[in-house]
């Protein structure tokens, strides 16, 4: 549905899935998820950093599944109902994202899209690939790549 | 077929015949006076002419075609092989392999070893240089006197004969672009041929479909050639004509024996074949070279018929079966928490389902395997090209060319082979003048082989140089800081230093082993592959180097175990026995390590659970079940789990594909119940535990 959806809007146009993470507001572009899930357990992996909760059986495919508040250094997800497991391709790596529950679908135009400022953390700028300002409230889109970079960065 | 998919099919099967030319090369060394050998080697050579020259590749075209008439001159014994011959052969094929290679990239090659290398072709040719242009009628190259071999068979020794050629070209033939008139023109060349042509098909004006083939031709030729030779004027046309070829009188010698090849020469094997058709094997099986005798003799040779698949096809088959099997396991398991009361008939069902299943698997796995021979051929040049670097002398020995191991091995094994075999020479093999005031023989052996053993595969690159310098080693790995100054080492010990990355032993660096990469690289693309690498050596004999391999890389067999809670997998090919120990049978040694006395002996104990860091649910005296396992590196060790569920095939799942590699742990796989389990590795496992004491091999 993904693709589809992609092909829908105008170029400028980006359409976004908004989740909230340790109490804040991201978002990940749709064409970058593949599927959303329940949460389930997962098999732990040992050696790994906090932020690895384990590996999930996609169809047959091992993803890892990162607890992206832990990751962005908000504290690990508290257990909730709403739990939910976002799966996202990067670099023709599959990986899981557990956020605390998913919001809405966001349609913007391009220019609506804003730089990060200059901040005091450059691992947070980094980690964020600007800023939508939504009814007065900010979502942030990840930098999915940027997880993925510093995880294999401090796994191995 | 665009003109493209043409040109890969010809690259496609010029790797083939090269392989052939390079087995021909080094069967020519063992039987110079097997002429088939030698007729295997000139085909090789002639239909890569052949198809260059039909893309063009006048570079290619033109070695070749030097190349290829030594090489009939060898053929037609009117140049007998000696060493320096046989040499200026082996840099030819390697020199036709480079060009190939060159024209298939669209990259530009260095002209100079092309152009020398010609030069002393052309040494040989002697009057006959020139005689022929290098056109397709390279067929028509002089055989010049009979053959004078003892094991050749007597027709080669003839004189003229009348040969009836019966010529039937099929629309095909046409279709193709064949010009029946240019095949007479070589045969006359030969002799004085006749030819009839048999109109007796021809229809009514009114019927005539112009399309259609319909001539055949009664041809009469008197010569001295052999039948081979005149069925190589037809290599082209086989399979697009009728063709039947007799010594006038005698009863017919060759019919069916063409193969109905849709494409011209598409592998020499079976023009080989056909050739030897005339003298059932007499030749080949005489001479078992020995190289090949270890192997079933001369199976390669036989034309089994081949199918040429996209590998993709095949992978997505394999994971597909891979499914099937998760799937199985997972009814099974769902089928048993069904508790039925009756279950007899369906288990019985269950496990014939589960026989399939494996079955296929093996039938699917089976086709990804194949010999390492290829690659085994390939080093007969690295060592080549090694020896010449280092003023060394080396023959290559293979053993075992026939055994399969998956096509991802044999691919990613060939940089690390090639490295070993370099290493091996350029510092394993000692200078012919040491080697001689040695005893030995100036010409050193690399034993390259390959088996199967205990559901893995072995591959042994072996020299029978002065063995390791441990004394060497060790002051280098000292002044590297490699080791602590003070290091007590054992031999298998300062052995196995040489795995240690940024370790060369090389005491300057020579141009070629000594570029940077160390054995550190080959262990790793050893582990790559889930397997490992040891070492052994014996001064003054020689060092051997083993790889031990998975057999597939797709699954295996394993113990389900309990691991703190955890659910794993441990491959059952590296478990001796498990052990339920009684608590006085285990002995606490220091603050905590633990040995248990196994027979008499007392072997260390290593907690899983505590090495992989997962805490351990239950405190006081540990229980739980001992797995004796036996390791390249670490010896003899007990793992201890929490218990033991099962054994079962599992389907083998990257983890790296998605994530990184995780120390201790090998692979994931999914049960039953479509959970992932961790595969555990034995041998970095113990690694893990000893890290904490001195460290010999770096940890991840």
């Amino acid at each position: 549905m993904s693709e589809a959806a992609a092909e829908a809007v105008a170029d400028s146009q980006f359409e976004f899935i908004t989740f909230s993470a340790g109490g804040q507001n991201y978002c990940l572009e749709i064409t970058q998820i593949r599927e959303i899930r329940r949460w389930t357990p997962v098999t732990a992996l040992p050696h790994t950093p906090n932020d690895v909760l384990g590996v999930m059986n996609l169809r047959g495919a091992v993803i890892p599944i990162f607890d992206l508040s832990a990751r962005f250094g908000l504290g690990a997800t508290p257990s909730n109902e709403r739990n939910v497991v976002i799966v996202a391709a990067v670099e023709g790596t599959t990986i899981g994202l557990l956020v605390e529950s998913v919001s809405e679908i966001l349609s913007v135009d391009k220019s609506a899209i804003q730089e990060t400022p200059d901040i005091k953390s450059d691992a947070t700028k980094h980690s964020i690939r600007g800023m939508i300002s939504v009814d007065e409230a900010m979502v942030r889109v990840v930098n999915l790549g940027a997880v993925l970079e510093t995880e294999t960065g401090a796994a191995a | 077929m665009s003109m493209n998919s043409i040109r890969d099919t010809f690259f496609e099967e010029c790797e083939e015949l090269l392989e052939a030319l390079v087995e021909g090369l080094s069967q020519m060394e063992e039987a110079p006076e097997d002429i088939e050998v030698v007729n295997a080697v000139f085909r090789a050579v002639h239909s890569i002419k052949g198809g260059a020259g039909a893309f063009g590749l006048d570079r290619l075209v033109n070695f070749a075609h030097t190349f290829e008439t030594v090489m009939d001159m060898v053929r037609g014994n009117e140049l007998s092989v000696d060493e320096k011959l046989m040499a200026i052969f082996h840099r030819s094929g390697d020199q036709l392999s480079d060009l190939v290679a060159s024209s298939r990239d669209e990259t530009d090659l260095d002209e100079t070893s092309e152009k020398a290398l010609i030069k002393e072709l052309e040494g040989y040719l002697g009057d006959n240089a020139g005689a022929d242009d290098f056109s397709f009628d390279a067929v028509t190259l002089d055989f010049g006197g009979p053959v004078e071999i003892e094991d050749a068979p007597a027709e080669e020794s003839i004189g003229e004969r009348v040969f009836k050629i019966a010529f039937k070209p099929k629309k095909e033939l046409y279709e193709n672009g064949h010009e029946p008139l240019l095949l007479f023109d070589a045969l006359a060349e030969f002799g004085p041929l006749k030819v009839e042509a048999d109109t007796s098909r021809l229809p009514d004006f009114d019927l005539f479909d112009p399309n259609d083939a319909i001539l055949a031709w009664s041809l009469t030729l008197q010569t001295a050639e052999t039948e081979t030779t005149l069925h190589e004027v037809f290599e082209f046309v086989e399979g697009l004509c009728a063709l039947d070829i007799q010594v006038d009188g005698s009863a017919p010698v060759f019919s069916a024996a063409v193969a109905a090849a849709p494409e011209p020469e598409a592998a020499p094997e079976p023009a080989v074949e056909a050739a030897q058709d005339n003298e059932p094997v007499a030749a080949a099986v005489a001479k078992p070279a020995p190289a090949a005798a270890a192997t079933p003799a001369k199976e390669s040779r036989g034309p089994k018929p081949t199918l040429r698949v996209d590998l993709d096809r095949v992978d997505r088959l394999i994971n597909t079966v891979g499914e099937l099997i998760i799937n199985q396991a997972m009814i099974s398991q769902r089928i048993e928490e069904l508790d039925l009361p009756t279950v007899a008939h369906l288990t019985n069902e269950l496990e014939a389902y589960k026989l399939l299943a494996r079955d296929i698997q093996e039938g699917v796995m089976a086709i990804r395997a194949q010999p390492v021979k290829p690659l085994f051929q390939r080093m007969s040049r690295i060592v080549r090209e090694a020896s010449d670097a280092t003023n060394k002398k080396a023959k290559l020995v293979t053993v075992g060319d026939s055994t399969e191991v998956d096509k991802t091995v044999i691919e990613r094994l060939a940089d690390p082979l090639t490295h070993m075999v370099r290493n091996a020479i350029d510092h394993g093999l000692e200078s012919p003048e040491k080697r001689d005031e040695a005893g030995k023989d100036p010409v050193g052996t690399i034993r390259l082989s390959a088996a199967h053993r205990s559901g893995s595969v072995f591959i042994e690159i072996a020299d029978d140089g002065a063995g390791l310098n441990r004394e060497v080693i060790l002051r280098k790995a000292i002044e590297k800081n490699l080791v602590p100054k003070d290091a007590e080492l054992s031999d298998p010990e300062i052995d196995n230093l040489l795995f240690l990355p940024g370790f060369s032993t090389a005491g300057q660096v020579s141009n070629l082993s000594g570029r940077g990469v160390g054995m550190d690289v080959v262990k790793n693309a050893v582990q790559a592959l889930g397997g490992r690498i040891s070492i052994s050596s014996t001064p003054g004999k020689g060092t051997t180097f083993t790889i031990i391999l998975p057999l597939t890389l797709a699954v295996m067999d394993g113990f389900v175990i309990s691991v703190a809670d955890q659910t794993m997998v441990i491959p059952i090919s590296s478990i001796l026995e498990t052990i339920r120990p009684n608590l006085r049978d285990i002995h606490v040694v220091g603050t905590d390590s633990e040995l248990v006395s196994v027979r008499g002996s007392y072997v260390p104990i290593v907690d899983v659970a505590d090495s992989l860091g997962l805490a351990e649910t239950q405190e006081g005296p540990k229980t739980g079940i001992l797995l004796l396992v036996s390791t390249e590196t670490q010896g003899l060790t007990a793992l201890r789990v929490s218990s033991i569920h099962d054994q079962r095939q599992v389907v083998i799942k990257s983890l790296e594909s998605n994530y990184t590699a995780i120390p201790g742990v090998s692979a994931a796989t999914i049960l039953g119940d479509g959970k992932i389990a961790l595969i555990l590795d034995p041998e970095e496992l113990i690694k893990l535990d000893h890290s904490t004491g001195f460290d010999l091999i770096p940890q991840p």
